[in-house]
This record gives C-alpha cells, sequence and structure tokens, in this order.
C-alpha cells in the first residue's frame, strides 16, 4: 500500500515533528517548520506548507492536539501539542528506527573480506 | 493500512465540515505568513521583500489548501459527490428523459420488490415457530382436502409411540366452524371460531405463550375443566389487549370457561393452517377414548428427532402405516380403528408448497420485466450518450481523464437507477401493506408480506445491478473515441453502424419479453373468464349466507321450531325471495368434507359396489333458493319430515355411479342403515372450488336427519344483498337476540374468494404485460426516432432525386416491421415453452391457444408499428432543402 519514496519521507517529517513537539512542548505551525529547518534542511525542502498536511495526518491519527493560542507577539495561531497516544507512538517508532538502522549499520560493516 | 483506518472517521467527518476545516486553515496560513514576515522585517527586510520571501518559503496558498483538502478528506468520495451533483443538474436540465426513466426503473423495481416479498413469505422466510425446518406434516392418505388428511386419536398414539424418526406428533381438530362458539357475557354475543388442539401442540411448534401457558395433562381428559388459549389478535380486538386476562371467566356457548394464556403475535394460528378462517380461541382437544370414538378428527404435525432427516421418517412412517393397515377394524380405545396411511412432507411443503409454481411464475414474468426496463433505459442512455459526444469530446480534450469520464455516465445511470429503485421500494411498501391487510384470501401467510431487510437489500441490489447494466455501455462508448475525430467531423456521421446493431438487438429483445409476457396475460385472463363461466351448480348472485346454528342455547329437541321460526321470520323481510338451510355452504368452510357410504338398495350386501359421496343436510327450500337445478324428479318439501318416508336427493354424478344404466328417480338407497327413496336427481354443486369437478353429492332432509352442526342460512334476495342485509340481520336479531349475526357474507364474496389467488395473479401478470408493451413500444420509438434523425441526410438525398415521401416512410416501416417480426420469431416459441411449463396454472385452455396467439401478435404488432409510424411520419414531412442546406 505505501508508495515508498513518499510515504518514507511522509512517515520521517510525521515523526520529526512528534519528536519536536514532545522535546520542546506545544508550537504552533510556523515555529515547528523553523525548528525542522533547523535540525534538517532537507525535510521541508519543498517548503513549509508541508508542515500543515503533516499535522493534518497527525491530528487525525490522534497523536497531535491542535488548538488556537496567541504567540509570543500576540498573534492568534494554531497550537499544537503531542498527546499520549502520540508519545507511545513516538517510542514505538523510534525503538524501531533504532532496530533498523542498527542492523543496516551491521550488513554495511560486514565487509567482502570478514 | 491500520493507520490509514485510524483516520477514516476523521477523513469521513471532514468531509461533512469542509468549509470550516478550509476557514480554519486559511487563517493558520494567514498567522503563519504574519509571523514569518515579522521575523524577516527584524531581520532588516523592506516589508514588500519580507512578505514575497515569506510566501515564496510556504508555498502557493491555493496549492496547500487543495493539498491539504486532499490530506484531511477522502478525495475518492469527494469526487463523486462532485459526480453526483454534475449529474443531477445535467439530468435536470434533460427533465422529461429523467422522470420517464426513474418511472420505468420505479415500477419495475417496485413490482419485482413486491414479488418477491410475497416470495419471502411464503416461500423463503421460515416459519414463526422454533427450528421449523424439523416440522413435518402427517397427512393419511393422498387427497389434497385437508378435511380428508385426519386422522384418529389412536392412529396418532401410535405415530407417536412407534416412531424412531419422530421426536412428538400433535394435532389440532381442523373440524371447526368459522363462528361455532358463542362468546357472550362482556359485551354482546358474537360468534367466535374455536379451534381443539392436543396439549402439547404449542409446544411441539415451539410457540411461547404470550401470557399466562398453554393446557396441562388434567385439563386435557374428556369433560375436563374448560379452560381456553386465546389467539393476540383476538385478545386486542375482544378484550382490548388487557394485561390481567389470565383467570377471567367466559362463556362459551353457555358454558363457562377460564382464559389461561393468550398466544404470541407473531403466532398466527390461522394464517399458517387454515388461511381465509379466523382462529380466535383455542380450547384442549383430549386424547380419550370418546374423542377417539369421533374418527378422523386430527390433523397431525410432528417434529423430526435432532439427526433424522424427511425421507427416513417417511419411510417410517409407510412401515407403520402397513403395520395398522392389519389391525384395521379392531377394537382400541373404546372404537374401531380407522384406517390410516401416514404421508409426511415438510410443514412448509403443507402450508405454501402450492403456490410455488404460481410464484415462480410471477417471479419469472417479473424478471422478464425487470430485463424489459433495462433494455429500455440502456436504449435511452445510448442515445443520450451519441448526443452528448461533442460534449464529452470537449471535455477530453480539456483533459478529463477516459476513467473520469467512464465514472461520471456509470455515476449519472446511478443515479437514475438509485432514484427509480427508492420510488420501486416505496411503491413496493405501499402494495405489500395492502396485501397484507387483505383477508378472505385463502392464502397462507399473507398477512407476513412485507418489505424487509432482505427485500430492501434486494432491491437495492437490484437498483445498482441495473445500474450498471444499463450504464456500461454507454459509458464504454463514450470514452472509446478519439475527441478530435469527432470534434472534426459534424454531429451527424459513420458512427452508427455498430452502435445501431446493438440498439436493434435491444429492441428485437424487447419485443421478444413483451410477446411472452401478453401471452402469458393472455392465457390467464383466458383461464380466469372460462373459470368464472363455469357453471357452480347453484346461482351466487343475490344470495347472502349466514351462520344461524344455535349452538348450545337451544335444547335438542327445540331445534327444529328453531329453525323454522328464523325461515318464517327471513321469508318475511321485505326482498327476501327465497330462503333455505344447509349443513355444507359450497365454496364455504363447514362441514361439506364429510362423506358417508351409501348403496343402491339391490346392491346393498356388495361392498365393492359402495360409493361414498359427499353428504349435505338441507331443508325444503335451500335447493330451490340456490337454485340449484332439478334435473329429475323433485326438490324437497316440508311434508319430507319425521315421521314420513326416509327419502333422498342425488345429484346426477353419484346418480351415474350408482345406477350407471337408468333413471334414479324412484330407487332405494341405503344410507347409514336406513334405506331411502330417492326422490330427485340435481346438478353437480362445485363445493370445493370453481376449478373442482363437483364430486358426488347425497342430499338429506333436515327434517329426517339431525345430524348435522354447522348450519348456514341462505336468502335469496330481490335487490342488491348488500342492501336486504341490514334488515334480516335486524330480522334475526330482534327474535334472536343471542344470535350473533355480524358475520354474514354473500355468495358472490365466497366465489370471489375461491378464485382470489387466481385473480391476484392474472391481475398482476396483466399489469406487467401492459407495462411491458408500453416498454417495447417505447424502445421501438427511440430506436426508430434515432435512426431517422441518423439518416436525414440520405433521406434528403433520395427525396432530392425523386423519391416520394410515402416511400421513405414505408422504408422506415419496413425495418420495424422487420424487428418486431424478428422479435415475435423468438418471442412466441419461447411464450408456448414458458405456458407449458406453467400449465397447472391454466384452466381450460391450451398453451397454444389461438385465440390468444393471434391477439397477442395483433395487439403487439399494431402497437409497435404505431409507435414507430410517428418518427417515419417525421421522415417523410422531410424538407429536403432545409436537411441538406443544415450540412
Amino acid at each position: 500500500m505505501p508508495s515508498s519514496k513518499t510515504d518514507i519521507l511522509q512517515g520521517t517529517l510525521d515523526l520529526m515533528v512528534l519528536q519536536a513537539l514532545d522535546a520542546l512542548g506545544p508550537m504552533h505551525g510556523y515555529g515547528l517548520a523553523l525548528r525542522i529547518e533547523q535540525v534538517c534542511a532537507e525535510a521541508l525542502r519543498i517548503n513549509q506548507g508541508t508542515i500543515y498536511l503533516c499535522l493534518v495526518r497527525l491530528v487525525q491519527q490522534g497523536w497531535v492536539r491542535a488548538s488556537w493560542g496567541s504567540s509570543e507577539n500576540n498573534r492568534r495561531a494554531k497550537f499544537y501539542a503531542i498527546t499520549a497516544a502520540g508519545r507511545r507512538h513516538l517510542a514505538d517508532e523510534t525503538a524501531n528506527w533504532a532496530r533498523i538502522s542498527g542492523a543496516i549499520q551491521r550488513l554495511l560493516l560486514l565487509g567482502p573480506n570478514s | 493500512m491500520l493507520t490509514r483506518l485510524r483516520r477514516l472517521p476523521a477523513r469521513v467527518r471532514a468531509i461533512f465540515v469542509s468549509r470550516r476545516l478550509d476557514d480554519d486553515f486559511d487563517e493558520e496560513l494567514a498567522a503563519h505568513l504574519a509571523m514569518a514576515i515579522d521575523d524577516l522585517q527584524n531581520q532588516g527586510l523592506p516589508p514588500e521583500e519580507a512578505r514575497r520571501i515569506a510566501l515564496l518559503r510556504l508555498g502557493s496558498p491555493a496549492s496547500l489548501g487543495d493539498r491539504h483538502r486532499r490530506e484531511r478528506g477522502l478525495p475518492v468520495v469527494e469526487e463523486i459527490g462532485r459526480d453526483v451533483r454534475y449529474a443531477c443538474r445535467t439530468l435536470r436540465r434533460d427533465s422529461a428523459l429523467t422522470t420517464f426513466a426513474v418511472l420505468i426503473v420505479g415500477l419495475g423495481i417496485g413490482l419485482a420488490a413486491t414479488v418477491f416479498s410475497v416470495v419471502q413469505a411464503l416461500l423463503l422466510r421460515p416459519l414463526p415457530f422454533e427450528r421449523p425446518d424439523r416440522l413435518v406434516w402427517i397427512a393419511n392418505g393422498d387427497s389434497e382436502n385437508l378435511s380428508e388428511q385426519t386422522a384418529q386419536v389412536v392412529n396418532l398414539l401410535a405415530m407417536r409411540g412407534q416412531s424412531q424418526a419422530l421426536a412428538g406428533v400433535e394435532g389440532y381438530s381442523p373440524f371447526y366452524g368459522v363462528g361455532d362458539v358463542h362468546l357472550t357475557g362482556d359485551g354482546g354475543p358474537e360468534r367466535v371460531t374455536a379451534v381443539r388442539v392436543t396439549e402439547g401442540f404449542f409446544d411441539l411448534l415451539g410457540v411461547r405463550p404470550y401470557a399466562g401457558r398453554y393446557f396441562t395433562a388434567d385439563e386435557c381428559v374428556w369433560n375436563g375443566p374448560r379452560v381456553a388459549v386465546l389467539s393476540h389478535a383476538f385478545w386486542r380486538s375482544r378484550f382490548a389487549a388487557d394485561p390481567n386476562v389470565v383467570g377471567r371467566a367466559i362463556r362459551l356457548s353457555g358454558e363457562s370457561a377460564t382464559i389461561v394464556g393468550v398466544l404470541p403475535a407473531s403466532f398466527d394460528f390461522a394464517d399458517t393452517f387454515t388461511p381465509g378462517n379466523p382462529a380466535e380461541i383455542f380450547t384442549p382437544f383430549p386424547l380419550s377414548a370418546e374423542t377417539n370414538r369421533q374418527g378422523n378428527m386430527l390433523a397431525l404435525v410432528g417434529r423430526l428427532r435432532p439427526g433424522a432427516d424427511l425421507a427416513a421418517a417417511s419411510a417410517e412412517a409407510t412401515l407403520i402405516g402397513d403395520r395398522i393397515q392389519g389391525a384395521v377394524g379392531e377394537t382400541v380405545m373404546n372404537g374401531r380403528r380407522n384406517g390410516f396411511r401416514p404421508r409426511i412432507a415438510s410443514l412448509r411443503a403443507h402450508v405454501s408448497g402450492s403456490y410455488r409454481d404460481a410464484l415462480l411464475a410471477l417471479v419469472a414474468s417479473v424478471g422478464f420485466l425487470v430485463l424489459l426496463v433495462c433494455a429500455n433505459l440502456s436504449n435511452l442512455l445510448l442515445s443520450r450518450s451519441a448526443s452528448r459526444q461533442r460534449e464529452i469530446a470537449i471535455r477530453t480534450a480539456l483533459g478529463a481523464s477516459r476513467p473520469q469520464l467512464v465514472r461520471q455516465v456509470l455515476v449519472e445511470s446511478f443515479v437514475l437507477t438509485g432514484s427509480g429503485g427508492a420510488c420501486g421500494l416505496a411503491l413496493a411498501w405501499i402494495a405489500t401493506d395492502v396485501l397484507s391487510r387483505l383477508t378472505e384470501t385463502g392464502i397462507p401467510l399473507l398477512h407476513d408480506v412485507r418489505v424487509d431487510a432482505i427485500t430492501a437489500g434486494a432491491a437495492a441490489l437490484a437498483a445498482v445491478v441495473t445500474g450498471l447494466a444499463v450504464g456500461l455501455l454507454p459509458a464504454l462508448r463514450v470514452s472509446a473515441t478519439a475527441p478530435n475525430i469527432v470534434l472534426q467531423r459534424s454531429s451527424r456521421g459513420a458512427l452508427g453502424g455498430s452502435r445501431d446493431r446493438v440498439r436493434r438487438a435491444i429492441v428485437v429483445v424487447q419485443v421478444a419479453v413483451a410477446c411472452v409476457l401478453l401471452a402469458g396475460a393472455g392465457l390467464l385472463v383466458r383461464s380466469l373468464a372460462r373459470l368464472l363461466d363455469v357453471d357452480p351448480g347453484f346461482a351466487p348472485r343475490s344470495v347472502i349466507a349466514i351462520r344461524v346454528d344455535p349452538g348450545r342455547t337451544v335444547a335438542r329437541d327445540r331445534v327444529p321450531a328453531y329453525f323454522d321460526e328464523i325461515v318464517q321470520r327471513v321469508r318475511a323481510v321485505p326482498h327476501v325471495d327465497a330462503v333455505g338451510l344447509s349443513d355444507a355452504l359450497p365454496l364455504g368452510n363447514n362441514f361439506g368434507w364429510r362423506r358417508w357410504s351409501v348403496a343402491a338398495a339391490e346392491h346393498a350386501q356388495d361392498r365393492s359396489r359402495r360409493q361414498q359421496p359427499l353428504i349435505r343436510v338441507v331443508d325444503e327450500g335451500y335447493i330451490g333458493a340456490m337454485r340449484i337445478p332439478v334435473r329429475a324428479g323433485r326438490a324437497f318439501t316440508a311434508d319430507d319430515a319425521d315421521p314420513g318416508e326416509p327419502v333422498a336427493i342425488v345429484n346426477d354424478t353419484l346418480a351415474r355411479r350408482l345406477w350407471p344404466d337408468g333413471d334414479a328417480v324412484g330407487r332405494a338407497v341405503v344410507v347409514s342403515r336406513v334405506q331411502r327413496r330417492v326422490v330427485g336427481v340435481v346438478a353437480g354443486v362445485r363445493y370445493f372450488g370453481l376449478d373442482r369437478d363437483a364430486d358426488m353429492e347425497l342430499y338429506l332432509p333436515m327434517r329426517q336427519t339431525r345430524d348435522h352442526s354447522v348450519v348456514d342460512l341462505v336468502v335469496r334476495t330481490t335487490v342488491d344483498p348488500d342492501r336486504a342485509i341490514p334488515d334480516v340481520r335486524a330480522a334475526l336479531a330482534a327474535a334472536f337476540p343471542v344470535l350473533p349475526t355480524t358475520r354474514i357474507r354473500t355468495m358472490e364474496q365466497l366465489v370471489d374468494r375461491s378464485v382470489f389467488g387466481r385473480r391476484a395473479a392474472t391481475g398482476l401478470l396483466a399489469g406487467f404485460a401492459g407495462f411491458g408493451l408500453l416498454l417495447a413500444a417505447l424502445g421501438m420509438y427511440a430506436v426508430v426516432s434515432y435512426a431517422v434523425s441518423q439518416r436525414r441526410q440520405e433521406f434528403a438525398l433520395r427525396m432530392a432525386l425523386g423519391a416520394s415521401p410515402s416511400a421513405i416512410r414505408a422504408s422506415v416501416l419496413a425495418q420495424t416491421i422487420r424487428l418486431s417480426f424478428t422479435g415475435l420469431a423468438i418471442g412466441l416459441p419461447a411464450a408456448w415453452l414458458a405456458a407449458r411449463a406453467a400449465r397447472a396454472m391454466l384452466f381450460d385452455v391450451a398453451p397454444a391457444d389461438p385465440v390468444t396467439i393471434v391477439s397477442v401478435v395483433a395487439v403487439l404488432a399494431s402497437v409497435i408499428v404505431l409507435a414507430a409510424d410517428i418518427p417515419s411520419r417525421r421522415a417523410a414531412r422531410l424538407d429536403p432543402v432545409v436537411a441538406l442546406r443544415a450540412e
């Protein structure tokens, strides 16, 4: 079902957003976009708006909660916060990543002469 | 996959709050932009430049909005929704076609759903019992007459004791008359119908009492405590659904009885076992020596033991029957043992099996009808798609993909058949409601006819399948042509070839199917007409019938005087022409089944020459009042009384059997050890149905035998019987206040009831056929119209070259006639095969009845040619100059 590349990219972005929300607490979309660009300029290469599509997915999956609030300089903005289910999902996925990347690392380390 | 499913509810919800989510998203993007511009300005950029860069980084809000909508909702659903809206708009523009299409689909599906509901109730839905598939009907012998399938108490017990395959055998006594019992006290006197059942009857069926209980063993003994169980409907109507009815005392035919229970609403005894005759009260039938001596009194129902099947039970029953046959005549339980030849069938087959053929014929017809509807609609949509070719081509050129176009066309046909299906369900709902309220039809389980979930589901499925069937052809065609070809060429063209072949084939099928339906309807109409023409042996017009036997309200020795007074009083009522009494009303439901052994006096000792005629006990007025033709001798007179010479009247069938070589009048017969002189020979009366030949009948004068129980008064009136009923009722009520006169029927009602099923089937099929004829005519009209419009240039050219308008018209008509005759050539043999298969439904008409065939051909051909003539006239009126210029 997943259409390879885009889905993997989507999954990565989802994970990064969850991670950011978990680490930094509730944020608005603009803040999240800045944060992600900071960490990994590639992820939002196309444009910042992509973050909102990702947020729609996460909210619909129940991993993130959205509510309107005001920003640091008193602008009305939508704030996103990670939910308990989101934390569980993040933990699962992190473990998954660790396992897969560990496995791949080991695989790559097996040289032809070992 | 799982995460996709998790989002499904939210995505579905998003479709419905789309506007709010859009606003929300716009606002969020605006906030994002504002914050980004703030930051950029703080970095020292001028406002215009900051705005430009912020927008660049964010992406186009319009495209983001679009992606957002697709991400949060279900794009496919939304697109289909758009297609549906578009389809509704275009269909509304084409309102004539839409109305017509919805109407024919609605009628087709409505009729199909109605027929299916009836099939569902009569043949498919389980009977309202526990494990109804395990219930069996145990007939005695092969007669199809219920009253002759009954068994004696000892034989029920033998069946119970000896059968390994049956877990239980119970019975009810079918020998109750409608309104046998007088219910008094608690409101006006009323004749109610009481049925006697054995102790475990309801338990065997697995019917739980709605209130109270059924009978106990000590209530099921001869002269035991009088108890009664009420039917649910009767409990509601007579006792106003009184929750405390159990334990209440009522008076049944003058005796006090206690109500012990109420049956559940789900179980309508009459609907299952005795359609057309209500059953209101149930009383115990004791399995005692006394009831054993009464002879074959019980209709038997059994339940198969787990693991046993019908075949095993049948084989075993035959063995038991053979064993009993050897013991016939022995004295058991104080009585002579009667013969018993048990025949086992499933209860379902007994209840409604006889309707199977007729229902299957109806199902087949309605199936044909739906086929016709499909053909017609498909045809309509094909011509529509032809006229929309340019629109489609433009859309293709503008970038619509092939799947999108196919979907659009399919959605359109689904919208049509879907709305048609909804109309059809509404129609079926009304029709089944009417059917289920019919009474006195004689058809079992009719009250159970309703549009249930299965029927609704089947109708929905039919709508979808129809939509697919009629939409697929135009859909595929729509997308098959490259747009540049269509757009380059003018609106008419050479494209018609294969399309026309399909359309012509559809018309041929339509004509053939209409022909089958018409022929079937024609044969049934002729059968019904023949049947109604049958002389029933009496004149049913202007006769009313009223139950008048006094039950136990009149002392036995006063009964003759009571009857005399009734006859006198009613005879004095204005507009009353003649009055008579009988214990066996033709086409009624009383004791007309009773057969006695009768012999000509000269052969009284020869058992093989005995006959078993039906016995009718009548007064001196009956034969005259019913206008039963007297073939020889005379009818009874008041002098045929006791004391007096014992006399009898035979019908001509019995006369021929007893004295094949000569006159019956004046001969002597021995009936129940009494020698009687035959004073008259009368015509046979079709007692059990107009389609059954009259059986042997022997009439005895009521003044010479008291051996009768149910007595009906027949009154011939000189005016419309409905006008005389109130006066007759008033006269009876004045003289006998306790005599319930609520049920008064006319003989014509009884005749109607006896042919109800046939009339209903005939009416339905005639309706189907009319509808089918209309569809075939419309189909032909559409095809010819289309062909004419496609061939305008050709006709114009021919006319310009000198062809006369009438020659053009003739060439169009010739094509029509060719198509109709191809249709007829297929339809007539098919109709003959269908009629042969359903021969059981015909009465006195051959499957290849020439009158029917000729009329079918005449009607079909003329209607179709008429339908085709309208467009062919249009072709003939063509102005060649205008048509050629239009190019």
